[in-house]
């Protein structure tokens, strides 16, 4: 499979990866075996990471789970640089993501908790005492209008004439 | 997707002698009726519709609302924005390799379809027939009708995927013979002309001096080759208008901007119309259709990609019902044929509609040569597309 075709897996998936690989085939022209053979290599490569679901956990009743994100400011080492400070922190399950940014401060962290205070503890007692960390900025996220492309609350819908010419 | 019943006007008989006898004459859409069925269902799925089903993308929209802003809200000039024309002439060279002065040769009209009426009524005088291939987009006979002239049908045919061949148009012509209306790729049939095919069309247009009203909305959606337009051709420049506009490319046809351009003798007499019955097209419109052809290309390839996923994806589907299918390789429908179900178009569609609640529109209502087909437009997201296939494929098994 050529590059473009490759790529058009990778944006399918991405939009909804509960395609079956047959929709896939015929929606891009090519062969079942084709598209097996492309997310077998995808996978194998590192690529593909794994197949998720995009959730608006806002909606769930059950949960009372608060985010931050975290802007962190550290001492870069010798040899390694900010990897293995980054290393340290993403270890934790708790941490979402973890990037290194340009600009003003140098890891962005997205951080999860049951509440408000899990989120403190772990600010106070894991990140901060990090050797090299210099300062920590604790930002909690109140509501999500977007994420990974897909707006939450969508509004708008089909206004069409059910049959026109 | 909806439409609210009690807002469908219902046809009423004119009082004798009341109407123009042209207007009273004049048949009505054969696609009202189906319409009116299926305001009345609330789980239909609608393989029905002739425009995209992309809103109009953000960029454009905030780029009216701030223009709105910024109190843009006059006439503009009858020709539309000088930065639009200018805009719209780069982009047809660009794209279609055609190239005409944004001052003498280009203008905004209404749409695509006041352009398409605004030509006949330019270039028909007393007596003259115009062509008209069918199955093709609904308005052209009206229109040829209401500027005087004869309309001519010319069917073209299934074994040439509904493309025009030069023997269609010679069986047709007569001294008469002012002008022929193409619209390729084709709503309904999504026909495209290559370039060997259009050469054969120009040839006869060229030996017979016919005008070519070419209208080239769905020009930018095409799945192989990139669209030629008739145009581009030798000689044809100066006998063909082209008429195309934002509503297909760029998901817009709520604004109703298009434009045309033609030899500036023809537009000068199209701009004549328009300034007296128009005056000019609205200016919110005419600043987003700004926006679109400045920024909006990668929104526009972004669907047209994924027209060209859904439409292998209902081309295969509607094959593996029994409802053979020749490709389409241009607009956003698939024109698949019914006659092995022993069903009229209309008896197709209609039964369909009310048994398995999926709509599609009868082929004859573009003209009889579509009988025997229907149009399924593939302008609908992927699983509503799977979930209509299955619906059909229950519906063609139960008959």
């Amino acid at each position: 499979m050529n590059d473009d075709k490759k790529m058009q897996v990778l944006h399918l998936l991405h939009e909804n990866s509960r395609l079956s690989v047959e929709t896939m085939a015929t929606m891009l022209g090519v062969t079942s075996e084709e598209v097996k053979q492309a997310m077998t290599e995808l996978e194998q490569s590192g690529i593909i990471k794994r197949y998720s679901a995009v959730i608006d956990w806002d909606k769930v009743e059950s949960t009372k789970k608060v985010s931050a994100i975290i802007h962190v400011n550290v001492t870069p080492q010798r040899e390694v640089g900010f990897d293995a400070i980054a290393e340290r922190i993403y270890r934790f399950p708790e941490v979402r993501s973890v990037s290194l940014m340009s600009g003003t401060y140098d890891l962005e962290i997205l951080l999860d908790g049951e509440d408000i205070r899990e989120i403190a503890r772990f600010v106070a007692e894991k990140l901060s005492t990090i050797e090299h960390v210099i300062s920590t900025a604790t930002h909690f996220l109140l509501k999500t209008y977007k994420a990974d492309g897909v707006i939450f609350d969508d509004h708008e819908r089909d206004r069409r004439l059910v049959v026109a010419p | 997707m909806r439409a609210n019943p009690s807002s469908v006007p219902h046809p009423t008989n004119p009082r004798e002698g009341r109407l123009s006898p042209l207007v009273e004459n004049l048949p009505p859409s054969g696609i009202r009726r189906f319409f009116d069925v299926a305001a009345q269902m609330d789980d239909i799925i609608s393989l029905g519709v002739g425009e995209p089903d992309f809103v109009t993308p953000w960029r454009v929209r905030e780029a009216c609302v701030y223009a709105l802003e910024r109190g843009y809200t006059s006439y503009t000039s009858n020709h539309g924005l000088p930065e639009l024309r200018q805009a719209i002439a780069l982009y047809l060279d660009a794209w279609f390799a055609i190239s005409y002065d944004w001052q003498t040769e280009l203008m905004v009209t209404v749409g695509g379809s006041e352009a398409i009426d605004l030509a006949l009524r330019a270039i028909i005088r007393p007596g003259d027939e115009v062509l008209v291939p069918e199955p093709t987009y609904v308005s052209y006979r009206p229109c040829v009708v209401l500027s005087g002239a004869t309309p001519v049908p010319i069917p073209t045919k299934p074994e040439n995927e509904f493309r025009l061949t030069a023997d269609d148009i010679l069986a047709h012509v007569t001294p008469n013979t002012r002008a022929i209306i193409l619209c390729f790729p084709n709503n309904p049939t999504g026909a495209v002309m290559d370039r060997q095919d259009l050469e054969a069309i120009a040839d006869i247009a060229i030996r017979q001096d016919m005008l070519v009203i070419s209208d080239e909305i769905y020009a930018e959606l095409t799945y192989g080759a990139k669209h030629v337009s008739i145009a581009s051709l030798p000689g044809m420049r100066d006998r063909t208008i082209v008429i195309s506009g934002m509503s297909k490319a760029f998901a817009m046809t709520g604004w109703r901007i298009g434009y045309v351009a033609a030899p500036a003798d023809i537009l000068a007499g199209m701009v004549k119309i328009h300034q007296y019955t128009i005056m000019c097209a609205p200016i919110m419109g005419q600043m987003a259709a700004l926006e679109a052809l400045k920024n909006g290309h990668s929104d526009k390839d972004h669907m047209v990609n994924t027209y060209n996923q859904r439409r292998r994806l209902i081309v295969k589907g509607l094959n593996e019902i029994g409802l053979s299918c020749h490709e389409p390789r241009g607009a956003f429908y698939a024109f698949p044929d019914v006659r092995k179900t022993g069903l009229s178009s209309e008896e197709f569609s209609e039964r369909l509609l009310r048994e398995a609640h999926v709509a599609v529109v009868p082929g004859n209502a573009f003209g009889e040569a579509g009988e025997g087909f229907v149009r399924c437009s593939y302008a609908t997201a992927t699983d509503k597309i799977e979930e209509a296939l299955e619906r059909m494929r229950r519906f063609v098994a139960s008959l």
